[in-house]
């Protein structure tokens, strides 16, 4: 128990003293999973939409699949993008592993499947709702995307938290493509890992309440944003 | 007004955009890869070292610290331009195989044996550390083992072959692999009241040591020697040859050995140079 | 009058020949066959469920007929949707303001930024919405709704505009306002053609009625003849007020 009070004391020294390694270490994962979001958002929102709207064989599949992609396992995903970056894999030749940018792939291809599912299932609804009207004053396929991505805007960014929650509490992908480097890969979940590995259970724990504390934030955003949606839009 | 607001948008989509596009560029700027271990990370000798090798030659140097079989791997597939580990004859097979130029020795710490105050295995004091598992293993003591295929992992192995034990044999429920680095697995060690081999600078840096104690030490078999290799630029020819070997050189060069030999932890030494004279074979 | 202007851009006459749309067994509608030939406000009278609404989707080409043919001047209904309007019963309201969900319209259509600018504002004073043009449209009442659907309908001056029991859910006063806006829509030379189960409201609006019950077409006649005394004795006894099966 008195790790934890240790903890709590060190963190609010740590947030208190605008500790500049601190500051960059949250400033990086803020940078790396914010682009990642919105690589995936690019992607994904127009992926689902798609994938909502068109018909085609194997469409059922496809979404079984997608759905399942949102629990990916991000150590797997790690993996993957490690082996694939690494100089001896088939993308060596760009010299991405150990970089943020390797950090932004491997978050963004956790990312893109909940964003694009969710989009997915929120263009679907929608579209149910709004099929005859368009149908009714010949919308063009482009123009229902944007329609109904546009008036499923609240969701979609709830969709959009939802990935960037993810993103930034993951661990397993980040450590393993970037390599926990000091002032140039290290986040803030990679930098629990170490601290708690090198016994400063206190710092650790200090930063896991800025994490947390950063999570909750986004959650709360979230939730206001729906209901605020909910009570302007009806 | 939405008008506007949209535009502000496009504007901050544009923005993020260029921010990611130059991720990669500022990574970019003269840096070198070290493929180390978790123990020379853990011991903050290259937070001390880099900024003062940064200012000497404006190379960055980026450390992806894991255990030493895996640092080798990563070398051998061109992921790091040097290679800072601690297992000689790892180090050797790995320059004879031609992946690294050649290995130079830098300094060396050693290994020493905790575990709890109380000492159920009666080791404490003891200065022949295969007699000390020996001893750990018949009294069934926990041993938490790196487990990892790392440097320290490899010689706590080579111990247990001297002590004629075979931990991993069915029945040795008393010895507990972590499969982690070493902070890690001495967490571990911590939590459970176990024995452990650590490196020197490691646990002195520790900061959750628990009831455990230094319970053995000074076996000349406990001797820890650092190597540093550069990877071959023949084999992997996107390694930034030029400036890894500056770093090497900065290492062993006499301002670099003076350096790791002032190196305190809580102020003990932690390193001692061994580029100056030739170090102690095993 | 509205019955003598035939302006209708060749969409008129439409011919339904020998129309059903099956669901499973069930025939919906029942060999249906019929023929507009102007601008007078068509009103299609019949109990729930009687195929109203199906046969309204059929005639605007959102749903495919089983068996039989339909067309607006000889061509398809898909070929000719965009010179239509449509007004359902529970009117689909973007997640938009009033103004928005009329210029989605007129985006939709291709029409450039200026010219939407003066359509938007000239069809929010039609439909009496200017008050509460930046109101989100889905917080409006069930009268608002349906102007503002109307509205929306009316935006391309359509030579044609299908109504789907339009005042179905709605109080009297806003029921009114709404008639109000469908008379002076067909004022406008454009074919009404509306689906009610509203004997009054028929009354009120229809200059000829088709009366429809089982998927059946049971009569089709000018309204003054079709109040006067209908041939048909289920008619009849729907008019009279009484319930039929």
């Amino acid at each position: 128990m008195n790790d934890f009070s240790n903890a709590l004391s060190t963190a609010f020294a740590l947030v208190t003293s605008l500790d500049r390694d601190l500051f960059e270490i949250v400033g990086l994962s803020l940078e790396i999973s914010l682009t990642a979001v919105l690589v995936a958002t690019i992607i994904g929102l127009p992926a689902g939409a798609a994938l909502a709207l068109s018909r085609f064989p194997g469409r059922r599949p496809l979404i079984i699949v997608l759905n399942a992609l949102m629990g990916l396992p991000p150590v797997v995903v790690g993996l993957v993008i490690y082996l694939l970056l690494s100089r001896s894999g088939p993308l060596g030749s760009y010299g991405l592993l150990f970089t943020p940018t390797a950090m932004v792939i491997a978050q963004s291809v956790l990312v893109t499947p909940i964003i694009a599912a969710l989009a997915r299932q929120t263009v679907a609804d929608l579209h149910e709702e709004y099929d005859e009207h368009l149908r009714a004053i010949g919308s063009g396929p482009l123009q229902r995307m944007a329609t109904l991505l546009w008036d499923g805007r609240f969701r979609l960014l709830t969709a959009i938290l939802a990935g960037f929650g993810r993103a930034i509490a993951e661990v397993g992908a980040v450590l393993i493509v970037g390599g926990n480097i000091l002032h140039s890969t290290r986040v803030m979940t990679t930098t629990i890992a170490l601290e708690t590995s090198k016994g400063n259970l206190a710092i650790a724990l200090g930063l896991g309440l800025i994490l947390v504390t950063l999570a909750v934030s986004v959650n709360a955003a979230a939730m206001l944003l729906g209901e605020t949606a909910h009570r302007r839009y009806g | 007004m939405r008008r506007r607001n949209t535009k502000r948008a496009w504007r901050w989509l544009r923005l993020s955009l260029l921010v990611g596009a130059c991720l990669p560029a500022l990574a970019a700027a003269e840096s070198i890869t070290v493929a180390s271990t978790t123990s020379t990370e853990n011991s903050g000798l290259f937070e001390y070292l880099l900024p003062k090798f940064q200012a000497d030659t404006g190379i960055e140097v980026r450390v992806v610290a894991v255990g030493t079989g895996q640092a080798i791997r990563v070398a051998k597939n061109g992921d790091a331009d040097v290679l800072f580990v601690h297992h000689r004859p790892s180090e050797d097979a790995f320059v004879a195989a031609g992946y690294g130029v050649k290995r130079f020795a830098v300094m060396h710490n050693d290994f020493v044996i905790v575990g709890p105050a109380s000492d159920p295995a009666g080791i404490k004091g003891g200065d022949d550390a295969a007699q000390a598992l020996a001893a750990i293993a018949s009294s069934k003591s926990l041993f938490a083992s790196r487990g990892d295929d790392s440097g320290t992992h490899k010689k706590e192995l080579s111990l247990w072959q001297t002590a004629g034990v075979d931990p991993a044999a069915s029945g040795t429920s008393w010895y507990r692999e972590t499969g982690s680095g070493m902070g890690a697995t001495l967490n571990t060690a911590s939590g459970m009241n176990a024995y452990a081999l650590t490196d020197r600078a490691t646990w002195i840096r520790f900061g959750n040591k628990g009831e455990l104690v230094i319970l053995a030490q000074g076996d000349p078999v406990l001797f820890n020697p650092y190597g540093v290799i550069l990877i071959s630029p023949e084999r992997h020819p996107h390694v930034r040859a030029d400036a890894g070997q500056a770093f090497i050189d900065w290492l062993v060069s006499p301002p670099g050995q003076t350096l790791i030999g002032d190196y305190r932890i809580d102020g003990e030494p932690a390193f001692f140079p061994d580029a100056i004279e030739t170090p102690p074979t095993e | 009058m509205a019955a003598d202007t035939t302006d209708t851009n060749g969409l008129l006459p439409m011919v339904v020949d020998a129309v059903s749309y099956r669901a499973g067994d069930q025939a919906l509608i029942d060999h249906v066959s019929f023929r507009l030939e102007d601008s007078r406000r068509t009103v299609i009278l019949g109990p729930n469920g009687a195929g109203k609404s199906v046969l309204l989707r059929l005639c605007h080409g959102l749903l495919a007929p089983s068996a039989g043919a339909i067309t607006w001047g000889g061509s398809t209904p898909a070929a000719t949707m965009k010179r239509r309007g449509l007004v359902f019963q529970r009117p689909v309201m973007l997640r938009r303001s009033v103004a928005a969900n009329i210029e989605h319209v007129l985006k939709t259509q291709g029409i450039g930024r200026d010219r939407r600018r003066g359509l938007v504002s000239a069809a929010l004073d039609q439909a009496g919405l200017k008050s509460l043009a930046h109101r989100q449209a889905r917080t409006l009442s069930g009268g608002e709704q349906q102007r503002l659907a109307i509205a929306r309908a009316w935006l391309l001056e359509p030579a044609v505009v299908l109504l789907d029991e339009p005042t179905a859910n709605l109080d009297p006063g806003a029921t009114r306002a709404v008639e109000e806006l469908i008379i002076r829509l067909g004022a406008t030379g454009a074919k009404i053609l509306m689906t009610t189960h509203d004997i009054a409201q028929a009354r009120r609006l229809a200059e000829e009625v088709m009366f429809l019950h089982h998927g059946r077409l049971l009569e089709h006649r000018p309204a003054v003849e079709f109040f006067a005394g209908p041939r048909d004795p289920d008619a009849a006894d729907f008019i009279a007020g009484q319930l039929i099966n």
